[in-house]
């Protein structure tokens, strides 16, 4: 018995050897954090991992730019601003995890997130509830703002994208029989869709069929067949970009040739990546065309590109936008209570964005245009822009 | 397109997809044959596939020949789910099944070792001048070492205190914590971000064209990795049957699975026809996903076995669980189903569909459709 204790020994002293040797060979670093005491937080949750992950990446690095930018030129009276980030994994459970973090362990007066709705409202009824700011960058879904006098968002509402679809696939490619393929485990895409058959059937079009996926589908082929047999002049798909690149290579496959539309959950390298040239000469509605001259979105995509070494996305756009809207807000706040926050951002007028001059209406919502990109051999291309759904468009000379 | 186009057409779906799940199911239906007991971490056996596919197609063989790319990919899968297969029998069912005993110890200690890598390993990483690659070796091997003696005196120890579980229940528990390790340290180790691939020229070199099938005025669309898969999971199980019914270990696996103890008294090495029980279901599950997402390009991440795991499980017992054959025919039926469902007004209920047809094929047939009636031996 004592033999075999021993034995147990010799290596249990091996491995403190070990230890010790490769220990002792450089003391621990110690330089992560520098002093956040007089430091102004903020924070952001998001889907920085997950499926809609490029979402979150991109509106995080245009964050992280504008708290940049803003600390170079001096921050809020003197304040830097410290923008701290938490991955929500692109699940709502979890964005209202993070946001309850953000506020009570990290103590951010302001709240930035999110582009999901789902996560939105979940994230959204936290701020809410403990009376903290939150600015949404990209969420579309009404029922966000709608929570209370506390959330905000930077962009327009699905009833107005939705209806700009309906408007562009009615007069802009002329079809009058449509088919609608929509994700019934997304707020996003199920309002998206309801909204899109009301105002195209109110312009006197024709719903041709109608399907629905789950968040787990993977095959898509069994609808997809149900679809090519009613003979649509397009499809919408107002999924995110995974689930329609999957989606539009089954209906390749199948032999569907119309075009394919969608909203702004498309706008992500991704869905090429993923879809391919399954995609080619399809159409979504989306906040800012990227290869837009204007000197403001230039500036912008040039200033991302220097510091991140890729192109924005419009998710990027109005990640900035609502960084720097909140910023403003809180320099024009009379003190730095969330309350105040909240009274400023509300009573945000003209503020020169760079997906177009915001105005925060009583529903705590941003009044903008939409422009629709139409997929060119994997490229995003401005189409057309489209302010007023309710009024015909002109032809498009071509 | 007519209706009995639509109906060809449907059906070509519904058998692709099918073919996956019988692929899954007969995994669950072979363990359940030979053990009783349905091991839910088989879905997540399907999930390291498709990663291992994954891998093997866009980083270690990236730039070479398609039909390399996907053969090299179908073992490498196979292989590596073969080994996890093995490696999950030998730390939890076996140890659960017989009692703890020494013999536990190798399997344990790799286990563990694992995790103490990687917590030691990065700290001492990170205050050593030595290569990091070095580090985590010398980690691992003296980890190995310490914890196989470690835990063999310690199982030894227990064995003698411990009696074996007798109770089913306790190893479905065990299964659902080991479903729940996988697909938790898949996530770690993989990220939770989708990944999708698909391998090149499967579809003649470019990412789309449109294969179809005119005969008369019947014209059907089938890719050419729906082909490929469909070709490769009926390959496979038809192999699968070919062992069971006439091979020696075939004629072990059905011995075992008819009467364990009586198999063991005859000379069956009933531990080992075990172990290979799961050999060939991980690898069978292992094969499903690698060829269900490198040759459609389906994204997946590290919870895709949990849906198609369960509607594999469904299929099994549709089938008639502990009936390979049956696992099969489950399977189809479940893939048709599904695709006519989703097809039909009725969309939205697509996975409905499937349960639905389940509980009224075990109301009038309890073991399903190719079940034998078993009594409890009293």
């Amino acid at each position: 018995m004592m033999m075999r204790q021993r034995i147990l020994l010799v290596p249990a002293a091996m491995l403190i050897a070990v230890g010790f040797l490769l220990g002792g060979c450089k003391s621990p670093t110690s330089s992560t954090s520098q002093s956040t005491g007089n430091d102004i937080i903020v924070g952001e949750y998001g889907s920085l991992t997950g499926p809609q992950a490029t979402f979150g990446k991109s509106t995080d690095n245009a964050i992280q730019l504008a708290a940049q930018q803003l600390n170079a030129a001096g921050g809020i009276n003197g304040r830097q601003v410290k923008v701290v980030t938490q991955d929500d994994m692109s699940q709502a459970n979890n964005a209202a995890l993070a946001v309850q973090n953000l506020i009570d362990q990290q103590h951010a007066i302001a709240i930035l997130g999110e582009v999901a709705s789902s996560c939105s409202e979940a994230g959204g009824r936290v701020c809410q509830e403990k009376g903290i700011p939150m600015v949404s960058p990209s969420s579309t879904n009404p029922a966000v703002t709608e929570i209370g006098n506390d959330i905000f968002r930077v962009c327009f509402i699905d009833p107005f994208q939705a209806a700009v679809v309906a408007r562009f696939a009615h007069d802009g490619l002329g079809a009058t029989r449509v088919a609608v393929f929509t994700n019934t485990d997304q707020d996003y895409s199920t309002g998206f869709s309801k909204n899109f058959i009301a105002a195209f059937t109110k312009m006197g079009g024709t719903i041709v069929i109608q399907k629905s996926y789950g968040g787990s589908d993977t095959d898509f082929r069994g609808s997809l067949t149900a679809i090519a047999q009613a003979k649509p002049q397009a499809i919408l798909i107002p999924g995110y970009y995974q689930d329609v690149a999957s989606i539009a290579k089954q209906a390749r496959a199948l032999g569907i040739t119309c075009p394919l539309l969608g909203g702004d959950g498309w706008d992500s390298p991704d869905l090429i990546k993923i879809g391919g040239s399954a995609l080619n000469n399809c159409y979504f509605s989306d906040h800012l065309a990227i290869d837009d001259p204007t000197p403001a979105v230039a500036k912008f995509v040039a200033a991302y590109k220097a510091k991140y070494g890729q192109t924005p996305d419009s998710l990027a756009a109005l990640g900035y936008d609502s960084a720097n809207l909140l910023f403003a807000a809180m320099k024009a706040a009379k003190s730095l209570t969330p309350s105040d926050i909240r009274d400023a951002i509300a009573a945000t007028k003209n503020f020169p964005g760079i997906t177009g001059n915001i105005t925060i209406n009583a529903q705590r919502n941003a009044d903008k245009p939409a422009v629709i990109i139409k997929i060119v051999n994997g490229q995003f291309t401005k189409f057309m822009s489209i302010s007023n759904p309710d009024l015909p468009l002109q032809p498009k000379a071509s | 397109m007519n209706a009995f186009q639509i109906l060809l057409q449907q059906t070509v779906n519904g058998v692709q997809i099918g073919s996956v799940y019988a692929l899954i199911a007969v995994g669950y239906t072979m363990v359940y044959g030979v053990l009783k007991f349905i091991n839910f971490a088989h879905g997540d056996v399907y999930m390291v596939g498709a990663y291992t596919g994954f891998f093997t197609v866009t980083a270690i063989l990236a730039s070479h020949a398609p039909a390399l790319q996907g053969a090299c990919a179908l073992i490498l899968a196979m292989v590596a789910c073969s080994m996890l297969g093995l490696f999950i029998e030998r730390l939890a069912y076996r140890p659960l099944r017989n009692g703890i005993q020494a013999s536990d110890a190798p399997a344990w200690a790799l286990f563990w070792s694992m995790y103490i890598t990687l917590f030691l390993g990065g700290w001492l990483v990170n205050r050593s001048v030595l290569p990091p690659a070095l580090v985590y070796i010398a980690t691992f091997v003296v980890s190995v070492a310490v914890m196989f003696l470690v835990m063999r005196r310690l199982f030894a120890a227990l064995s003698r205190r411990l009696k074996p579980s007798t109770d089913r229940l306790s190893a479905l528990i065990t299964a659902i914590g080991v479903s729940l390790l996988l697909e938790n340290q898949g996530a770690a180790s993989f990220g939770v971000t989708p990944r999708a691939a698909q391998i090149r020229g499967v579809n003649g070199g470019k990412d789309l064209v449109l294969p179809t099938f005119v005969a008369g005025h019947i014209k059907l669309s089938v890719g050419v990795g729906q082909i490929v898969v469909l070709a490769a999971a009926l390959l496979l199980t038809a192999v699968l049957v070919y062992t069971v019914r006439f091979t020696a270990i075939g004629r072990s696996i059905r011995a075992v699975s008819l009467d364990r103890d009586a198999a063991a008294l005859m000379g069956i090495p009933t531990d080992r026809i075990i172990a290979i029980t799961f050999l060939i279901g991980s690898a069978l599950a292992g094969a499903a996903g690698m060829l269900n997402h490198m040759l459609t390009g389906i994204p997946f991440d590290s919870n895709i076995g949990i849906a198609l795991g369960l509607k594999a499980f469904v299929a099994a017992v549709l089938g008639g669980i502990g009936s390979i054959e049956g696992a099969v025919l489950g399977a189809l039926l479940m893939g048709i189903a599904e695709t006519f469902t989703s097809g039909s007004a009725f969309s939205p209920f697509k996975d409905a569909v499937a349960f639905v047809i389940l509980i009224v094929v075990l109301l009038f047939k309890p073991t399903g459709l190719m079940g034998r009636y078993a009594p409890e031996k009293v």
